[in-house]
């Protein structure tokens, strides 16, 4: 089943197995479904708890807060991953603060979904990747959607916390299937998983075992399926072997798998399509750099896109984004 | 109204004995007492950070958390004190958590802004506490309790897109939420003319919610607005605003007044103790301010010290 559907499937599955859940976002409602159709059929059978709401973020992200605080479990849209700066002051000063500054007298487990990402034309404030901007506030997780990881097992996980969740979702997974772990293996890669205590699980793929890689690469969402496609055919084509790590949850960061990885590999790339520079990347490097140094044979390679705007033209766009050939290039270079 | 942390005080909450008069002096001369004890004690230097005081206000909150109840939800904002006191009557958590005490009501952490106890929270940041109220209004909604949620804004907080956007959420949801508009005429050191256009009323009304407008001091008046409107509330479903013109004698937050002093000498003169005070006789009011004298001390006695 393609990840929209598997998505919607989870949020039905959420909506039907706890009464506190309640969604809430920007035309979800049938028969349109949302934006990306992921609530579709949701709301004929969850008609209070699945709200289309007027074109008004903060307040999406507001309320959604106050439902939190009284005891329910809000999963909110924002239709477009680029308005969520629209919801930045709840985030930051309000949702992220309230068990903190009140000493845990109490919770606001809001989760925010966002639909982000280029490579579909959509342009400037429509195709951005702005969790970035989101990683490092404290007490707030930021968590990645990417073809590796079953959503059923992150929302459940999610549902048990009580801390909030930004989940974003980049656009080009919602059509791919879930390719999740078969035998130890997905497609033509090995596949295992690691789960700290505490945290989500992140995903190992490689055509090799890992004493035999040279190069870890570090990615995820939309970013880590391309990553896998130059994984595998390094290793087919050229015998540069390399293991991808695949994290779900990308603040806090759970270092502990890259670490493994980058023990056995000793070389470093990190794949992000958000902007480069004060980024994922730079902070996996600075992370990395400081607990391997004496493991690392050369710097950490740090793929993002342009710091620029997301053009529409999609042949500029294509070049201002990361795509696959530049994650091949670093993937080599780093493998030496 | 909510009970919290312990043991309250009655000389300031109030006794069942004294009459519905007495009661209304001795809540507001708390509230009084307590934000004047704070300003001296940040000039004694026992205090860090800021203060919002709410003298002049007082009679706001007093009426409001008259008609409260159990389950009904609170939310105030950077001048929550007046508010957090008439909701709760907590003097000790209030003061140690300013004081930054882990006796505290928030141990601490929170400080004079960012207060939580059950049924009341407040949070510093103007306009986003409105979303929040009217979620806690949806959660009321949802669960199909009779409870309310209400809100505490000023005029300044008009200027944040946040309460539009969640006035309009209100109104197409009928949210149970009471929007409590404390007009005190300037926001920080700016008066209401440079701040806003057009008419307070109408950007309510604009959404279709019903306003009580009442310019007022006197506890009794807004005693009985709050009534009805609560009353209408909890009946008719929400939201509504209750409109509240008022005046604060203080500065914005310490030392930062340049309003003229002339408008606000005059506004002491209809203050809400001065203007409810004369429903007393010298001895009553004299009774009550002594008593209340004594529990403020104790107050702060007892919150010095706590670890």
């Amino acid at each position: 089943m393609i990840f929209a559907k598997e998505l919607g499937a989870t949020l039905r599955a959420c909506l039907a197995d706890d009464p506190r859940v309640v969604l809430l976002g920007e035309d979800i409602a049938d028969p349109y479904g949302g934006a990306f159709k992921v609530t579709r059929g949701l709301s004929t059978d969850f008609p209070d708890r699945v709200r289309t709401t007027p074109i008004s973020e903060g307040a999406i992200a507001g309320v959604s807060a106050g439902l939190a605080l009284a005891g329910y479990r809000p999963i909110a849209e924002i239709m477009f991953g680029d308005f969520l700066t629209l919801t930045f002051d709840q985030v930051v000063n309000h949702i992220t603060k309230y068990e903190a500054m009140y000493a845990g007298q109490a919770h606001c487990p809001v989760i925010l979904r966002a639909p982000s990402g280029g490579h579909r034309g959509y342009g400037p404030t429509h195709s951005q990747s702005l969790e970035k901007h989101f990683l490092g506030v404290p007490h707030l997780r930021v968590v990645a959607a990417s073809l590796v990881h079953d959503p059923r097992r992150i929302f459940a996980e999610l549902l048990q916390q009580t801390s909030p969740a930004l989940y974003v979702e980049h656009k080009l997974l919602y059509p791919e299937n879930l390719t999740l772990a078969e035998n130890g293996r997905i497609g033509g890669l090995l596949a295992s998983e690691h789960s700290s205590p505490g945290a989500l699980p992140s995903v190992f793929l490689s055509a090799v075992p890992r004493e035999r890689c040279t190069v870890t690469v570090l990615a995820y969402g939309y970013q880590a399926a391309l990553a896998a496609r130059v994984v595998e055919r390094l290793a087919l084509e050229d015998e540069i072997f390399a293991e991808l790590v695949v994290p779900s949850q990308l603040a806090p960061m759970d270092w502990d798998p890259v670490e493994r990885s980058v023990s056995a590999t000793g070389s470093l790339v990190t794949v992000e399509e958000g902007t480069a520079g004060w980024s994922w990347g730079t902070e996996a490097a600075a992370v990395i750099s400081r607990r391997l140094f004496q493991r690392l044979r050369r710097p950490v390679e740090i793929v993002a896109s342009d710091s620029d705007i997301v053009p529409s033209s999609k042949l500029k766009e294509s070049s201002m984004l990361v795509g696959a050939d530049r994650i091949d290039a670093a993937v080599r270079v780093a493998a030496a | 109204m909510a009970v919290v942390q312990g043991v309250l005080d009655e000389r300031l909450t109030g006794y069942a004995r004294e009459s519905r008069n007495e009661r209304l002096y001795r809540r507001m001369r708390f509230i009084r007492r307590f934000e004047e004890t704070l300003l001296s004690l940040f000039d004694q230097g026992e205090l860090n950070g800021t203060t919002h005081a709410c003298i002049g206000q007082e009679a706001d909150a007093v009426a409001v958390m008259e008609h409260l109840r159990d389950g009904d939800h609170v939310f105030s904002n950077h001048r929550c004190h007046g508010h957090y006191l008439a909701q709760s009557g907590d003097a000790v958590g209030l003061l140690a958590e300013i004081m930054g005490k882990d006796a505290g009501v928030c141990r601490g952490l929170g400080g004079s802004q960012h207060i939580c106890a059950p049924g009341f929270k407040s949070n510093g940041v103007q306009g986003g506490i409105v979303p929040a109220a009217a979620g806690i209004a949806l959660a009321n909604q949802l669960s199909g309790s009779d409870a309310i949620s209400v809100v505490f804004i000023g005029d300044g907080t008009l200027g944040e897109g946040a309460v539009y956007e969640t006035l309009n959420i209100a109104a197409l949801w009928r949210l149970p939420l009471l929007v409590v508009c404390e007009d005190n005429a300037w926001a920080q050191s700016t008066p209401v003319s440079a701040n806003l256009a057009g008419s307070m009323r109408h950007r309510f009304e604009a959404f279709g919610i019903p306003v009580r407008e009442i310019d007022s001091t006197d506890v009794l008046e807004l005693d009985d607005a709050a009534a009805e409107e609560i009353q209408e509330l909890r009946r008719t479903g929400g939201p509504r605003v209750l409109l509240i013109h008022t005046y604060r004698l203080c500065h914005h937050s310490k030392n930062d007044d340049d309003r003229p002093a002339a408008e606000v000498e005059a506004r002491w003169l209809v203050e809400p103790l001065v203007v409810h005070g004369k429903r007393l006789t010298d001895t009553e009011r004299q009774a009550i301010d002594d008593s209340v004298e004594a529990a403020i001390s104790d107050v702060v006695t007892t919150a010095k010290g706590l670890a």
